[in-house]
């Protein structure tokens, strides 16, 4: 019997809400929406956590501007360490930054292991950033985590919708809840997202040229136009509380 | 000590169990400690017992034995096999411990001995398990 799998509830008993950052495709803006949804939370004075469960691309150490990476501190498991005000592990503390070359069984111990040991303080929210797509991380979590909730993350590309509307429709086909989709990377000549997602949709944050540039300093991030429309999403998320 | 969580996991097992099955007591747990993990058996045993102090009735006289697992490997690549004491020693201490905290980490610190490569699987010793489980009812 594999005993970690029945401490996980327990382990996540003082969260309030725990939403998964997510979306069908690659390079959409998963890693930055879930990084500055923790920052903008925690800019608001909500407890919050950030759990980048991306293990092949974890980035949101980047995006945050942490290039130092410790053990965490231990005490009756492992305490994630906080920066910016947001509690935070990523694989990258244990990796050392260098690459995870892991198949299925080993991303699903993975995940076991880090909601088996890590002690989360009481947290308002814990965000998830997750990998591209449907895979072991969406299905392991779905199974681990009860109150899981969806924020979907797409862009205006037909290809990105398509993709997207699939994993939409397998979330809802499970009962899985959706707070809403979030259209990123926006320009003003295209958008399909607002008719296929119809009233999931709950908002567009335009192509920010700032963005590259504030990458790192989390005054620059709070300032880019993702952050205000992130600001405006985390009024939805309290009051689905 | 972060073994205390993986404790807590064991015990918390015994006692769904022991409700799932209808026992009264929990004589014996048998947990297996896979090698990969590097956790020694005095220190699980250690915060087993730490774990055991706040526990019901129930757990009162249990006896925890517990079995070092060697851990072994087998590559994707080219089905060569290999033990973890034999490649142990070419891990620092930080590789040491990351492996330790999270088992998986070995894809990132260890390669396959005979071809290089990372695609390996573990076949044994990775972890905590449960073995069994013994009570009376």
């Amino acid at each position: 019997m594999d005993p970690r799998i029945n401490v996980v509830e327990k382990r996540l008993e003082k969260i309030g809400k725990v939403i998964a950052v997510a979306g069908g495709k690659g390079g959409i803006g998963k890693s930055t929406i879930a990084s500055l949804l923790a920052l903008v939370l925690a800019d608001s004075n909500r407890k919050v956590g950030l759990l980048d469960l991306d293990f092949t691309g974890a980035s949101t150490h980047t995006i945050l501007g942490i290039d130092e990476f410790h053990f965490p501190d231990e005490d009756e498991g492992i305490i994630p360490p906080k920066y910016h005000g947001i509690s935070y592990i990523t694989i990258a503390n244990f990796t050392q930054d260098h690459a995870a070359p892991m198949r299925g069984l080993d991303i699903t111990n993975a995940i076991l292991e880090i909601l088996a040991i890590t002690r989360w303080d009481e947290l308002d929210y814990l965000i998830i950033d997750m990998p591209p797509g449907i895979n072991d991380t969406t299905l392991d979590i779905i199974r681990l985590i009860k109150n899981i909730e969806f924020c979907i993350v797409t862009t205006p590309s037909k290809i990105t919708t398509g993709v997207v509307k699939k994993s939409v429709d397998l979330l809802q086909e499970l009962n899985i809840p959706i707070l809403g989709i979030l259209e990123n990377m926006t320009f003003p000549t295209v958008s399909h997202a607002k008719q296929i997602f119809k009233d999931k949709y709950i908002g567009m944050i335009p192509f920010d040229e700032s963005y590259e540039h504030a990458i790192g300093n989390k005054d620059k991030l709070l300032k880019t136009a993702i952050a205000k429309t992130l600001r405006n999403f985390t009024i939805i998320c309290d009051k689905m509380c | 000590m972060h073994e205390w969580a993986l404790a807590d996991a064991v015990i918390t097992t015994a006692k769904k169990v022991a409700k799932e099955e209808n026992l009264k007591k929990v004589t014996e747990i048998v947990v297996k400690i896979g090698e990969l993990q590097t956790i020694s058996k005095e220190i699980f045993d250690t915060v087993l017992q730490d774990v055991l102090k706040n526990q019901p009735e129930l757990l009162k006289d249990v006896e925890c034995k517990l079995e070092i697992e060697p851990a072994g490997f087998k590559c994707r690549n080219c089905s060569h096999e290999w033990l973890f004491r034999e490649v142990k020693k070419e891990l620092d201490e930080d590789e040491t411990e990351s492996i330790h905290f999270i088992p998986e980490t070995a894809h990132v610190f260890l390669k396959c001995p005979n071809c290089k490569s990372p695609d390996f699987e573990i076949v044994k010793g990775r972890g905590i398990w449960v073995d069994s489980i013994e009570g009376d009812k």
